[in-house]
Formats: C-alpha cells, structure tokens, sequence
C-alpha cells in the first residue's frame, strides 16, 4: 500500500504504475466488503419481512412501560424507549468510571508494592495478582454477589454504624438535603480548583527559578477543600441530612447503594486491578536500574524517587496496555445482568423482550460499546502523547 | 443475556440473513417427517412445566405438548428432540429454524402475534402473574409492598406488568431483574427482595422446587395480569400451525368425551358413538384434511393421555405443585377451557 516516499511518485494511469494498482486493489477490497455488507443487510430485512417480523427504530419513541431498579437519572416508567436506553447506559458508564478510577489507584498500589523492601507486602501483592487474576470475572462476581447476599443481614435487622447501615438492601447513609449552603460549597470548590491551579503553575515556576521546592499537592489541595468550606459557611453552614431510617421491610430515606452495584463494582476492580498491577510492575522494571541508583545518589528518598524518577518514565511502557485493561473492564460491566444490575445490556434485555426488535437492540449495544471504547482509546492515546519521550 | 450470550442471538440473526426462504408453506411438516424427529422449545428447568430428570428424560405438561405433537405427525411421542431456550433467545430460535414449536410457559400477547413473526395456536394453560412473598414477613397483600424491592427474571411479559401494577396502585416497586431463574430465585431465598413475581404456576413450581421450607413462603391471592400460556409456531405455515393448535384442541376434546389413554384403543376399536369415532378416526378421516394418518389423534392421547390426565400428572392437586384446577377445567366443569369441535 505504502511505497518508500524517496521520489516523488509519479502519476500513471497504467497497471506498471505500483501506486495505480495498489489503488485499484484498495477500491476493490473497500467495494468487496461494502457490497458483502450490503447483501446481509438486505437479506436479513428481506428475511425479516417474510416472515413477518417488523423492524425500525420507530419503537424508541414508544413509552418503555417497565421500570429500572436504580438510576442516576430520573426515570419514569410512562418515558420513551431511548431514554430506557439512556439510563441503562449511564449506569455503565457510572460503574465503568468508577471501575476504571478505583482500579487504577488499586492496580498501581499493588504493583508498587511488588517492589517493597518488606517481604511480606511483596508476598501478599504476588498472593493478590496470582489469586484474582487466574479466577473468571464472572465467578468472581458471582462470589461478591453471594458474599452481599447470604452473609449480610436482612433489612430489618441491618447492621448498624452511626448513621450506615449494612444489610441484603445494600448499604444505606445519610445525604445532606440540598440546601443554599451546599451550592455555594460546591462553587467554593470550583474557585478553589482554580486558586490551586494557578498556585501551583507559581509553584512550579518559583522551583525552576530558585530551586527552592513547595509542596505542588497538599497546599492546592488544602487551599480547595477551604474555599469550598467557606462557601458553605457563606451559604449559612447548613447540617440538615437525610438520614436512612428502619422501615418495616426495609431501611427507607437517605442515600443507597445497591448490593448489585457494589458486587459489580467490587468484582470488576479487583480482577483488573490484578491485570494493572502487572502492567505497572512491567513498566517500573523497564526503567533502567541506573535511574534510580542515580536518584539515590542525588539525595531522594525511596518514596521521592518512585514518584519523581521512576513512574514518569515507566508511564510510557504503562499507558498503551493501561488502556487495554480499561476498556477490558467497561467491557465486563456487561456481565452485569448475571448480578441483576441494570445496565445497558439489561436494559436492551428487557426491550428485546417487550418489542421484539433483536436486531436493532443488539446493534445499539455494539455501538454503545463501541463509542465508550473508541472514546476511552483517543483520551488515553492524547495522554500517550503527552507522557511520551518529547524528542528535541 | 450478558455479552457471553450475544454470539447465540448473532448466530440466530445472521441465520436470518443466510438462509433462503421457503418454498412453499408446509414446509415444517415435511423438515419433520425427513428428520423424523420434531424438534421442541423448552424451558430449561421449570418443575410440573418442563424440567429434565437426573436420566435426562423431560416431563411437564408443556413437554407433553410436544410428545403428543409428535405422536400425531411422526406416530411416536419419543420422536422429539428438546432444545432447552432462556427466555430471551426462545424467540430468535424460533423465527430462525431452530426449533419447530416453542412449548415454553410462553404468554400470548399482541405484540408477539403481530409483529415478531410467530404464531400463536391454542391456550394450554390459563395463568396469571403473582407475588410470593416470605411467611414471616407477615405481608397479605401485594399491595403492602410499597417502595419494596422485587425479584423478576427479564426476557418475560412479568417486567411490565409488574410496572403496570406498581403504577396502577402509587406502590414505586423497585424491580431488581435478573437474566437467570436459578439466580432470580437464589436472590429471592436469600433475602435480597421482598417478594418474587412470575407466573402463579411458576411460583409454586419454585417454591416446591427450591424452597427449603415450601410453607414458610406464600403465594399472595391477588393475579396481577393474564398469562394464557401456549405452544408456537414460525408465522407462514399455516399447516404445521394447524397441527399443533388441533393437536392441543383434541386433548381437550379427548377429556370432553372421556377419551383417556387407557381406553382408547378399547374406544376406537368398539365405540358406537358418532363424535369419538370422528375423534379417534374410526369412521372419519380427518387426519386427511391436516396432511396426517387417520388416528392421529388416537396416537397422542395413547402417548400422553386426554388433557386433564396431562394436568393431573404434572401440576394437578396429586402432583407435587398441587395447583387447582381453577380456569384450566373444561367449560361444562367451571373453566375456561374449550376446544372448538373435531369435525
């Protein structure tokens, strides 16, 4: 397809020309796949309709009628089809992002502690990645679901902490009742996030031209968490919370999480924190010895040189099958359904059933997963870019 | 049906796509009688309904549907092969060739009538869907259940009704689904949901079946829709449609008369009465007019006997579910059930 660039290549309208054939066996192979592209789809509408199976997207327009056990949107069951499909899709995403967060943190840890000088961290990090990532994922969900589901009490003998409670309903705290107070917390937060950016863009700057070095972390971080206090101590210092109370079959009011989702979640991060861990400690060995020999030699503690020295570099080896153990994990959440929670899959489950219209729910499952996929691969491929070696 | 279960469904789909379409309607029928065996829909494990034994051999009423199905084309009850569907890919198996009629606990309903090419024959089983519940919950309607969790498996007509109910009284029922009965009911037993609703049959086929203590669960009294459950048949064969929907209806027509399995040959051999002759095909031949032998009906109540000795077998009060008779008694004996004349 691609010829050495060396000499401008030379247009012929001829089969002796290399670029004129390898352009006819590209359109070629684009029509080939096209027309056999072409030919199923007819074919299976055609087939459809002599049997009588109708097909379209009309059906998304359509009341759903059913109702979804939990959602971060509000859904009502008299609502259209789409946003069904909406709500099922945001509960991936919620138990992917979530998923992919924890996991990393989690994954990064252990395969940091693979490198610890003490023998019994190393050991139980090895115990962890052996143990987690040799089992099914869907095994291990299984077995988190069973843990929420046999082992905890019932609701209406939930174990009980403060204001949390522990039960077969899931875990049930306190939220604050939005209030005044907590709007302007929130902007707090945002004008602190601002505040600590331009902090530490100073920060930096004053290191580069004085050497001397101010902390870029808990100062940006110290300096959020106070603007945001103040905002809500600005908004009249509200302490009203919604607090879950005993009911008489279940712990009613207040904020829950379902056993469902935290089984998902539970399950999904630590078998992919087992793969990352192995990805991390792949990466930190691919960084040469004499890095952080020279990082000692230079006055920096174990922890300094880790983070400084080591990571940067070993983020490079890191990232590219980083990014494969995240869509691994968006990917799993579809085994959901087996645990009852309802994400997109389910929810195409139950549509399938109510309208009949296979092809087109199964096709919006692709693309959902597709979309969520290509669109984790080019963020994860722009920060590539952006911790790859910047050659001068 | 999680991602592991796509390929089934994909392979059904392009099935859809490659294969050519029949001739001729009628097709099915001669697929049978060249295969020699009648390939039969059914649910995986659903006790009185259809379910395997520890030999591998199926029994249910459902199941018998299919063995008399296959006694009246093929002449032997054994001439079946059981495909074992999930709720979700019942469907696609069916509209693909895979199957030859779905007898799956399956409700008749609009939608599956006038759109997903499939073909609804004769009711075998009146049902409705109801809420079972924990004893010692102390809960005696179903509409106590306000803002409770409830256990549903997905791919069935439940989901919606369940909705429907939910709204219908200002209860905000919150349905936990799940793709499996095995996990729907591990879920429920374990506390997880307040109350299980299905099929009221298939309440007390699970709680026979998994129960550890079959009285410490109740089957509330209220039916919250109508589930007439009943075999299917790919749309456009309108022959094969014609066997299945005439093979439930001689059943019942079987018991009318008091045709059992146990005297039909007796019947057919000395009965002077016009309407059990024309039945068993001694003196007309009506098994002409469906493309069949002459006593093909003869054949299935020999093989699974009249539609009450069916009931009684599987789900009847001697039975292990002890279900009523209730709506599924013929029409002259308080039910519902009544088959349109074999003449």
């Amino acid at each position: 397809m691609s010829e050495p660039r060396s000499a401008p290549p030379k247009k012929h309208w001829s089969w002796r020309s290399q670029a004129f054939r390898a352009l006819v066996y590209q359109v070629l192979a684009v029509a080939v796949i096209a027309l056999t592209a072409l030919y199923l789809a007819h074919n299976t509408a055609t087939n459809m309709a002599a049997r009588g199976i109708q097909s379209g997207w009309d059906f998304l327009g359509g009341s759903a009628g059913f109702d979804i056990g939990e959602s971060i949107i509000a859904f009502d069951s008299s609502e259209p089809y789409w946003r069904a499909f909406l709500v099922g899709m945001s509960n991936t995403l919620r138990v992917a992002v979530l998923g992919i967060v924890l996991t990393t943190i989690l994954g990064t840890l252990i395969g940091v502690g693979r490198f610890s000088r003490n023998a019994l961290v190393r050991g139980l990090c090895i115990c962890y990645v052996e143990f987690f990532r040799n089992m099914p994922v869907l095994l291990q969900l299984l077995m988190w679901y069973l843990l929420f589901t046999e082992v905890l009490p019932v609701s209406t003998e939930a174990w009980q902490l403060g204001p949390f409670f522990l039960s077969k309903g899931g875990l049930n705290f306190p939220i604050p009742v939005w209030a005044t107070g907590q709007v302007m917390a929130a902007w707090g937060l945002v004008v602190g996030l601002v505040l600590a950016w331009f902090y530490r863009g100073h920060a930096q700057r004053r290191f580069e031209a004085t050497g001397q070095a101010r902390s870029t972390v808990l100062a940006p971080l110290a300096l959020a968490l106070a603007c945001s206090v103040l905002g809500w101590a600005l908004g009249g210092a509200p302490t009203a919370l919604d607090r879950p109370v005993q009911g008489e079959f279940a712990i009613e009011n207040g904020g829950a999480l379902t056993p469902e989702f935290m089984a998902l979640l539970l399950g999904l991060t630590v078998y992919t924190a087992a793969f990352v861990a192995e990805v991390v400690r792949g990466g930190i060995q691919s960084v040469a010895l004499g890095q952080s020999e020279a990082a000692s030699a230079l006055g920096l503690n174990r922890a300094q040189t880790m983070r400084l020295v080591m990571l940067p570099q070993a983020l490079r080896v890191i990232i590219p099958p980083m990014t494969n153990q995240f869509l691994n994990l968006t990917k799993n959440s579809s085994l959901a359904v087996a645990i009852g929670y309802p994400d997109v899959v389910s929810i195409a489950n139950t549509a399938i059933n109510q309208t009949g219209r296979s092809v087109e729910c199964i096709a919006i499952i692709m693309l959902v997963y597709l979309s969520t996929s290509l669109f984790t691969s080019v963020l994860m491929n722009w920060y590539n870019a952006r911790a790859a070696i910047t050659e001068r | 049906m999680n991602l592991k279960k796509l390929p089934t469904l994909l392979a059904a789909v392009v099935a859809l796509g490659a294969i050519a379409l029949p001739a001729h309607a009628g097709k099915t029928v001669d697929a049978i009688k060249a295969r020699g065996q009648v390939l039969c829909g059914v649910h995986t494990g659903l006790a009185g309904f259809s379910a395997a034994d520890s030999n591998g051999k199926w029994t249910g009423i459902d199941v018998d549907i299919c063995r008399a199905v296959a006694a009246a084309t093929l002449g032997d009850g054994e001439k079946v092969k059981y495909v074992p569907l999930v709720a979700q890919s019942r469907f696609a198996a069916l509209q693909s060739g895979e199957i030859d009629v779905l007898s799956r606990n399956t409700t008749f309903t609009l939608t599956r009538d006038a759109s997903m090419g499939l073909s609804q024959t004769a009711v075998v089983y009146y049902d409705g869907q109801g809420f079972m519940v924990p004893v010692k919950n102390k809960i005696k309607s179903a509409k106590q259940l306000k803002g409770q969790t409830v256990c549903v498996q997905s791919g069935t007509t439940t989901e919606k009704n369940l909705t429907d109910f939910s709204k219908a009284n200002g209860l905000n029922i919150k349905p936990v689904v799940f793709e499996k009965l095995d996990a729907v009911e591990g879920a429920y037993f374990s506390g997880r949901c307040v109350a299980y609703t299905t099929d009221a049959s298939g309440l007390a086929s699970v709680r026979n079946k998994s129960a550890k203590n079959p009285a410490d669960h109740l089957i509330l009294p209220e039916l919250i829709s109508k589930e007439p459950l009943g075999p299917m048949v790919r749309r456009g064969d309108d022959e094969w449609a014609a066997i299945v929907k005439w093979t439930v209806y001689g059943l019942l027509e079987a018991e009318e008369y008091g045709i059992t399995a146990a005297n039909v040959d007796d019947l057919k051999a000395n009965s002077k009465d016009p309407v059990v002759g024309r039945i068993l095909g001694s003196t007309e031949d009506t098994g002409k007019l469906l493309g069949l032998e002459k006593d093909w009906l003869a054949r299935a109540v020999k093989t699974t006997g009249n539609y009450g000795e069916i009931f009684e077998r599987n789900v009847g009060p001697k039975s292990a579910l002890q279900l009523p008779r209730g709506l599924n008694n013929l029409w002259n004996k308080g039910g519902i059930q009544y088959a349109p004349p074999i003449r």
